[in-house]
C-alpha cells in the first residue's frame, strides 16, 4: 500500500479566497472575542502589508489600510474538508480525514488507472489548483509517515521502507509529529534529529516517555498498523458561499454561482453520478431565502453545462432584497448515463445535441415550453392531442392540420359546405359532453375551414380548425 | 504571380454564378426536394435551398402551407431528423400530421412569446440538431431574418419563416421566397436562378 498525504496549509484562507472574484486583494481572517479581535490568517498580499497572524486587529489597522477581513469560520473549514474528501474519493476508495487540514489517500491501488505517480501527482495538483486550494503532496508506504513528511517536504515520494527509514532519520525532531512536550523533552536531551531518537535502546525510551511515543514511532516506520476511519460520501450535496457585500443584482452572483456549480460537478463526478435537480437559494439578511430551482430532464454532470442552465434560471429572477449568501442544495444525485453516440453520425457538423438544446430552451422559456406531440384516443378534437408522444393515431374522418385551441364563432353561407356532416358525440361519462356535426367549409378566398354546429343549437357555427 | 484557381463546376454547384434562364435541375448538392414535382422543377436547387432560410408568404394563415410543407417534413422525420415548430399559431392536430406521414416522435413544438420565439428559432437553427425549423415571425426587422439566415447556414438546417403576403413588398435576405395562395404558388425569389414568371398550380390535396 502507498499513501499520499495532501496537506492544506492555508485551508481556512483558501476557503474564503476561492469565493471571491479577486483573490489578490489583501485579506485577513479574524478570530477571538469581540473585545480582542486577533488575526488568525493573512494571505500573501496582506503579509506584504506587514500583517501577520497573531496581531491584534487594532494593531493591524494601525499598520495598514485597505485590507478585507472575514471571520475565521470553523464550520466553513469543515465544509471545505468535506468537499475535498469528496473530490479525492474520485481517485481512491480509501480517503481519510484523520488529521486536521490534511487528506490521506491510499493510492497504491489507483496507480494502474491514474499512474504512474508523477502523472497522478500532477493530476492532483491540477485539480486542487482549479478549485483554488494551496497544497503540499507527499507519498510514503504508510499514512503516518506520509503526513509527517508533508510537514517538511512537498513532492517527496518514498516508496520502499528502507528509503523511508533513511528519510525519517534526517527529519528534525520538531517536525516528527510528536506531542509538543515530548518534542521539548527530546530537545532538552540533546536529540535534534529523529535518527538519534530511533537509535536509542527501546527500553530506555520506554522508561523515559509514555507508551504513545513508542507507538507513534512504530507506526511511523510501518512496524505497527494504523487504524483509520474512511470517508463515505453522503447522498446529497450542500454548499454555501457567504458574500462580503450585500448584492442586489444577479450579475454579481454569477461568479460565486460558478464556484458552487463547479464544486457540485466535481462532487458528482467523484461519485460517478449526475445531478438532475438542484436548488440555488439566495439568502437575505431578513426574511426567507429566494429559491431558484434548476431541473433537468436527464442527469447531467458537465460543469459548463450545469452553470449555463443555472445561469439561465437565475438571470430572470428579480432580486427584491439584498443577497447575503448563496447556497446550493442537491437532494437527489441519480446515476449518470452517458448519452449514446453513433460512431458514424449522419450529421458530423452537429454542434449541440437535441437534449442540450431542449434544456437550453426550457431554462429560458420555462419548464413546459418544449412540447412533443401525440395522439390521444378520444373523438373530441380538443381532447385528441397531448403534449407527449402517444399511441399511433386511429384512422378516422378527415382532420385538419391546425386545431384552434379556442373555438370561434363563424359566419358563412351554407352553400360553401364541402363535406359533412360528421357526427361526433362523446364525453358523456366525464362531464365534457359534446354532440356536434362537423363540416368542411370552403371560404371565398379558397381556404378550407373545419366548423361544427352543436346539436340543439341550429343557428351558430363554430370554427375549430384550418386544413392549411 | 499566384493564381487562385477555382473550379467552374464548384462555382456552379454553389450557385454563386447566375446563369440566366439555363438552370438544369438537381445538382449534386440538391438533397432537399419539396415533394412536389412541379415546384422542384422550378427551383434552381431542385428543392428547398439547403442550409438556408425559405420564406413562405401566406395570403392568410391556413391557406395551404401544410400541404406545401408536409411532404418535406414527412421525409425528414422518417429519416430520423427532428422538426421543431417554434410558436405555431395553432395546435398541430396529431391525426392529420400523422396521416400526412410525419413521424410525431421526431416533432417538437415550442411555446414562446414573439420576442422569445426569434431567440428560440435561432438557437434551434444554430444547434444543428434539427432537420427543419418552422417559425412564424410576423412583422420583424430585416436584421432578425438575416440572423435566422446566418443561423441556418451555421447549423446546416432548413429554416422556414411563415409570414403574411404584405411582407413581400420588403426585400428579404431569405434564399427563397414563395407566395402561397389557396389555389397557386408563386416563386418570388430564388437564389441562383431567375424566378419563374408563371405560377404553379397547387396539387390536389
Amino acid at each position: 500500500m502507498l499513501w499520499a498525504c495532501i496537506l492544506l496549509p492555508q485551508l481556512a484562507l483558501d476557503g474564503v479566497l476561492r469565493g471571491r472574484a479577486d483573490p489578490a486583494r489583501p485579506l485577513v481572517l479574524l478570530g477571538g472575542p469581540t473585545q480582542r479581535r486577533v488575526l488568525k490568517a493573512a494571505n500573501a498580499s496582506a503579509r506584504a502589508l506587514g500583517l501577520r497572524p497573531g496581531l491584534p486587529l487594532s494593531t493591524a489597522q494601525a499598520l495598514a489600510l485597505g485590507f478585507d477581513s472575514a471571520e475565521y469560520d470553523l464550520a466553513q473549514v469543515a465544509q471545505a474538508e468535506r468537499l475535498l474528501a469528496a473530490w479525492a474519493y474520485g481517485f481512491s476508495a480509501q480517503v481519510s480525514l484523520h488529521y486536521p487540514r490534511a487528506l490521506l489517500l491510499e493510492v497504491g491501488s489507483s496507480l494502474g488507472l491514474f499512474g504512474p505517480w508523477p502523472h497522478f501527482q500532477a493530476t492532483l495538483h491540477q485539480g486542487l489548483a482549479a478549485m483554488g486550494f494551496s497544497r503540499r503532496i507527499t507519498l510514503a508506504p504508510n499514512p503516518v509517515a506520509a503526513r509527517v513528511l508533508a510537514n517538511l517536504h512537498d513532492g517527496l515520494a518514498v516508496t520502499d521502507p528502507a528509503a523511508l527509514e533513511a528519510v525519517l532519520c534526517e527529519l528534525p525532531i520538531a517536525c516528527a509529529g510528536l506531542a509538543r512536550e515530548h518534542a521539548a523533552s527530546c530537545q532538552r536531551m540533546g536529540l535534534r534529529r529523529l535518527g538519534q531518537l530511533l537509535g536509542l535502546p527501546r527500553q530506555a525510551v520506554a522508561r523515559r516517555f509514555p507508551a504513545e511515543l513508542l507507538q507513534h514511532l512504530d507506526r511511523l516506520r510501518g512496524l505497527a498498523p494504523m487504524a483509520l476511519e474512511f470517508y463515505q460520501p453522503p447522498d446529497r450535496f450542500e454548499a454555501r458561499i457567504e458574500l462580503n457585500y450585500d448584492v442586489e443584482s444577479t450579475q454579481a452572483l454569477l461568479f460565486p454561482l460558478r464556484r458552487l456549480v463547479a464544486d457540485l460537478a466535481a462532487y458528482v463526478l467523484a461519485r460517478d453520478g449526475g445531478v438532475q435537480r438542484f436548488v440555488v437559494q439566495l439568502e437575505h439578511a431578513l426574511g426567507p431565502p429566494t429559491e431558484v430551482p434548476v431541473g433537468l430532464l436527464g442527469a447531467e454532470r458537465d460543469p459548463g453545462r450545469l452553470f449555463e442552465l443555472a445561469r439561465g434560471r437565475l438571470e430572470p429572477v428579480q432580486v427584491a432584497r439584498p443577497v447575503r449568501s448563496l447556497r446550493l442544495l442537491a437532494e437527489q444525485l441519480p446515476a449518470f448515463v452517458p448519452g449514446r453516440r453513433e460512431l458514424f453520425d449522419a450529421r458530423p457538423q452537429q454542434l449541440q445535441p437535441w437534449e442540450q438544446l431542449r434544456e437550453r430552451l426550457r431554462a429560458r422559456l420555462g419548464d413546459d415550453a418544449v412540447l412533443g406531440l401525440g395522439y390521444a384516443a378520444d373523438h373530441r378534437p380538443e381532447q385528441a392531442w397531448r403534449a407527449a408522444p402517444g399511441p399511433p393515431a386511429q384512422a378516422g374522418g378527415t382532420r385538419p392540420g391546425w386545431l384552434l385551441p379556442q373555438v370561434q364563432p363563424f359566419a358563412v353561407d351554407a352553400g360553401a359546405l364541402q363535406a359533412g356532416p360528421e357526427r361526433v358525440e362523446s364525453g358523456w361519462w366525464d362531464g365534457g359532453d359534446v354532440r356536434r356535426d362537423y363540416y368542411r367549409v370552403q371560404l371565398p378566398d379558397g381556404r378550407l375551414a373545419w366548423v361544427y354546429r352543436a346539436l340543439g343549437e341550429p343557428e351558430g357555427l363554430w370554427l375549430q380548425g384550418w386544413f392549411g | 504571380m499566384s493564381l487562385a484557381l477555382v473550379s467552374l463546376d464548384g462555382l456552379l454547384d454553389q450557385r454563386r454564378v447566375w446563369r440566366g434562364r439555363a438552370s438544369e435541375p438537381a445538382g449534386p448538392a440538391a438533397a432537399q426536394p419539396t415533394g412536389h414535382e412541379a415546384l422542384d422543377a422550378c427551383l434552381p436547387a431542385g428543392g428547398w435551398p439547403p442550409a438556408a432560410l425559405s420564406e413562405i408568404l401566406l395570403a392568410a394563415p391556413g391557406s395551404g402551407e401544410l400541404q406545401l410543407l408536409w411532404p418535406s417534413l414527412a421525409r425528414l422525420t422518417r429519416a430520423g431528423e427532428r422538426v421543431v415548430l417554434v410558436a405555431p399559431p395553432w395546435v398541430p392536430y396529431p391525426q392529420a400530421w400523422e396521416a400526412a406521414g410525419v413521424m410525431l416522435e421526431h416533432l417538437s413544438w415550442v411555446r414562446a412569446n414573439p420576442a422569445e420565439a426569434l431567440w428560440a428559432t435561432e438557437q434551434c437553427l444554430r444547434s444543428g440538431s434539427c432537420g427543419a425549423v418552422l417559425c412564424w415571425p410576423g412583422q420583424v426587422a430585416d436584421r432578425a431574418l438575416r440572423r435566422l439566415q446566418v443561423a441556418a447556414e451555421t447549423g446546416q438546417t432548413l429554416a422556414f419563416a411563415l409570414r403574411g403576403q404584405q411582407a413581400a413588398l420588403n426585400p428579404s435576405p431569405a434564399a427563397l421566397r414563395l407566395a402561397v395562395d389557396p389555389a397557386q404558388w408563386r416563386v418570388l425569389k430564388c437564389r441562383g436562378g431567375l424566378a419563374p414568371a408563371h405560377p404553379i398550380a397547387r396539387p390536389a390535396a
